[in-house]
C-alpha cells in the first residue's frame, strides 16, 4: 500500500514538474518555432504548429545587421564586468565573512537594499555622469556599469560560500607563513571554487540578458546582443519571425552556456542548503 | 632558539576586557602547558602569542625581537589547531608541504623535509591522501607535520586532543611529549584536560578570568597551590573544602584537603556520612560521602576497599596534608 502511494506520488510531482517545465519553456520553443516561419505563418491565426521550415529569417537577419559585433560586444560587457566585479567582490567578500565588525551586516544589507530600487531612479544620473566621462556609448562604460549593478548579489553570493570555510583553515595558513594574496590564492579560492564558478555563471546570465542599461546607455558602437534583439522592433511595425530569429541568436550562447553548466549553477546555488 | 616573554599583556574585545594584564617569561625549550576553565583566556592567549590576534595594550617579545605588531607569518611559529585546520583540497604531501612553499624554499628541498617528516610520523603511506579520506589521528599527524617541518622556533597547540577518542588520545599526549624530548623546541600547549596538563608540562599556567593565578611546575602546582582557585583545579578529583569551625581549628579561613588524603573507617572518624556515590575505578575507589557537618567529601581510596552506595562511614582528613587558605582565598 505504502510503495502504491510513493509511487503516486512521485509520478504526480514528475507530471506537475514537466508541466511547469513545458510552461515555462513554452516562449521560448514559440520563439524559436517562429523564427524558421515566413512572416506571413508568422502572423496567421489561428496560429501554426506545422509550416514549411525556412532559413531566411537567420539568413536576412545576418545579412542585415552585423549580429558578430553585438555578440563580441555582448561577450566584453558580460565577460568583462563579470570578471572587474569578482575582482572587487572576492577581496570584499573575504573581509566581510572573515573579519567582519559590528556593521559588517548594515553594509550587506544596505548593498542588497540598491538591488530593490528601481534602474529608473538612477538612469539620469548615471546617464549624465557616463556621458561627461566620455563614456556612452562605449564598452567600457558598460563594463564599469554591469560591473556595479551585479556587484551587490556577488558579494552576497561569495560571502556565504566563504562563511562556510572554517576560519582556522586560513588562520592556519598565516601561520605557515602565507601573506594576504598567497592566502587567498592558495587556500580560499580553491576551496571556494564551485561556490565562485556558479557566481561567475550566474552573473554571465544575468548581464548578458540585461537589457535596461545596455540599451539606454547604447547606440551602435557597443550595443550588445538585446540592443540586436531591439532594433527589429522597429517603427517600420513589427516583423515576427525576423524578430525571433534575432532573439534566438541573441540568446543562443547563454542558453547553450547555461545548458552544460546546470549542474555547476544547481550545486552552487544550494551550496549550504543541504550541508 | 625560542624564549617568548609576555610584559603587560592586554587584550580587549569591544568593552569586554578578556585579558586585563598577562606576564610570562616562558624559557627557550620550555614545555609550557596553558589550562583553566572554558573561556578563561587560554586560548585567546595562545592566539596573541601567534599573532592572530592583535594585542590591546603590552608587549610580546620572542628571542629578543618585539613581535607585537609583527603578522603571524614573521614571528615563525608552528600551530597546530584543534580542528587539524588541513588544507582539505591539497594532498598530505601538500599539505606538509605548504609551509616550506611559502617560505620559497627549492622543490628538492621541499621534497626531502617532507618525506623525513613524513616518516618520522609514519605518514609516508599517506602522502598522495586527501585529509577527507584520514582517520582523527593521522589528521591530527598531518598537522604537527606541517608544523615540524620548517623547524619553527616554537610550537603552538591549542587543544590538539580534543577531537580524539580517549585511547588515542593517551597515545597522541606521548607522541607529543616524545617529540619535544626530541626536538627540545619550545612548546606552548592550551588544554582545558588537567591531566594532559600534568603529564606533559614543563611548567602550568594557570589561567582564569584571564589572569595567571599560577605559574609553575605540575608538582608545585599540586603541592604549593597559591590560592584556592589553583587548588581547587589541580588534582582529580577535585580537593574538598571546608568552613567554618573545623577551618577554625587549624587557623584559616578556609581549608582544603585532597581526596587521597582522607581516611575511610567504617567504625570510627572525624564525620560521618552516607556514601551517595561509589565510583568502583579498578584500581582506585572515589567515594562520594554526604555529611550533616561539612557536606559532601570527596575520597579516593583503594580499589580493594568495600563500601558501597547508601553504607555509612567515616572520613578523616590527613592533618599533615591540609591546604590553608584566608578569606581572601590566597594560600595561607
Amino acid at each position: 500500500m505504502a510503495r502504491k502511494v510513493t509511487l503516486q506520488r512521485k509520478l504526480g510531482f514528475t507530471a506537475l514538474a514537466w508541466f511547469l517545465g513545458c510552461i515555462m519553456f513554452f516562449p521560448i520553443f514559440w520563439m524559436i518555432l517562429t523564427s524558421f516561419k515566413t512572416e506571413i505563418d508568422a502572423i496567421a491565426s489561428p496560429p501554426l504548429v506545422f509550416f514549411q521550415a525556412t532559413w531566411e529569417n537567420y539568413q536576412l537577419v545576418l545579412n542585415q545587421s552585423d549580429y558578430l559585433k553585438y555578440f563580441g560586444n555582448s561577450v566584453v560587457i558580460a565577460g568583462g564586468s563579470t570578471i572587474l566585479a569578482l575582482l572587487v567582490a572576492i577581496p570584499s567578500a573575504w573581509s566581510m565573512a572573515f573579519s567582519p565588525t559590528r556593521h559588517t551586516k548594515d553594509v550587506l544589507m544596505w548593498m542588497l537594499s540598491t538591488k530593490m530600487m528601481p534602474p529608473v531612479g538612477v538612469l539620469v544620473p548615471i546617464y549624465l555622469m557616463l556621458k561627461y566621462m566620455g563614456l556612452l556609448d562605449t564598452r567600457t562604460g558598460l563594463v564599469i556599469i554591469m560591473m556595479l549593478i551585479n556587484l551587490p548579489i556577488i558579494i552576497w553570493m561569495l560571502y556565504t560560500y566563504f562563511k562556510e570555510i572554517p576560519s582556522e583553515i586560513l588562520e592556519a595558513s598565516r601561520m605557515d607563513g602565507a601573506v594576504l594574496w598567497k592566502e587567498i590564492v592558495y587556500v580560499l579560492l580553491p576551496m571556494a571554487l564551485p561556490g565562485i564558478a556558479s557566481t561567475l555563471l550566474l552573473n554571465l546570465i544575468l548581464a548578458w540578458n540585461e537589457a535596461f542599461w545596455t540599451l539606454n546607455l547604447t547606440a551602435a558602437n557597443a550595443a550588445p546582443l538585446t540592443a540586436f534583439i531591439a532594433s527589429y522592433s522597429s517603427p517600420e511595425g513589427l516583423f515576427w519571425s525576423k524578430l525571433s530569429a534575432a532573439s534566438t541568436m541573441a540568446i543562443a550562447p547563454i542558453m547553450v552556456l547555461g545548458w552544460f553548466s546546470q549542474k555547476q549553477l544547481v550545486t552552487g546555488l544550494t551550496f549550504g542548503a543541504v550541508k | 632558539m625560542g624564549n617568548i616573554v609576555l610584559e603587560k599583556v592586554n587584550k580587549c574585545f569591544g568593552d569586554v576586557e578578556v585579558i586585563p594584564s598577562v606576564d610570562l617569561d616562558i624559557k627557550d625549550g620550555e614545555f609550557v602547558v596553558f589550562v583553566g576553565p572554558s573561556g578563561c583566556g587560554k586560548s585567546t592567549l595562545l592566539r596573541l602569542i601567534a599573532g592572530l590576534e592583535d594585542l590591546t595594550d603590552g608587549k610580546i617579545v620572542i628571542d629578543g625581537v618585539d613581535v607585537s605588531d609583527s603578522t603571524p607569518a614573521k614571528r615563525e611559529l608552528a600551530m597546530v589547531f584543534q580542528s587539524y585546520a588541513l588544507y582539505p583540497h591539497m594532498t598530505v604531501r601538500k599539505n606538509i608541504a605548504f609551509p616550506l612553499k611559502m617560505a620559497g624554499m627549492p622543490q628538492d628541498e621541499i621534497d626531502k623535509k617532507v618525506m623525513a617528516a613524513a616518516e618520522s610520523l609514519n605518514l609516508t603511506d599517506y602522502l598522495e591522501r586527501t585529509p577527507g579520506l584520514l582517520s582523527g589521528g593521522q589528521r591530527q599527524r598531518v598537522a604537527i607535520g606541517r608544523a615540524i617541518v620548517r623547524s619553527p622556533s616554537a610550537f603552538l597547540f591549542d587543544e590538539p586532543l580534543s577531537n580524539l577518542d580517549a585511547a588515542l588520545r593517551v597515545n597522541m599526549r606521548i607522541e607529543i611529549t616524545d617529540l619535544h624530548k626530541e626536538l627540545k623546541t619550545t612548546m606552548i600547549y592550551v588544554t582545558h584536560d588537567q591531566v594532559e596538563a600534568m603529564t606533559m608540562a614543563d611548567r602550568i599556567v594557570v589561567l582564569q578570568a584571564g589572569n595567571v593565578e599560577q605559574f609553575g611546575s605540575p608538582l608545585d602546582l599540586y603541592n604549593k597551590p597559591v590560592n584556592r582557585f589553583v587548588a581547587g583545579f589541580i588534582g582529580s578529583p577535585k580537593m574538598n573544602f571546608v568552613k567554618g569551625k573545623d577551618a577554625d581549628e587549624f587557623n584559616a579561613h578556609e581549608i582544603g584537603f585532597r581526596p587521597e588524603h582522607m581516611k575511610v573507617s567504617t567504625t570510627k572518624g572525624r564525620w560521618k556520612g552516607v556514601v551517595s556515590v561509589a565510583e568502583h575505578l579498578g584500581a582506585d575507589t572515589f567515594l562520594h560521602v554526604k555529611t550533616k557537618e561539612v557536606g559532601t567529601i570527596v575520597t579516593r581510596s583503594d580499589g580493594e576497599i568495600n563500601v558501597n552506595y547508601g553504607d555509612t562511614v567515616y572520613v578523616s582528613p590527613n592533618t599533615d596534608k591540609i591546604y590553608r587558605f584566608g578569606a581572601d582565598g590566597l594560600a595561607l
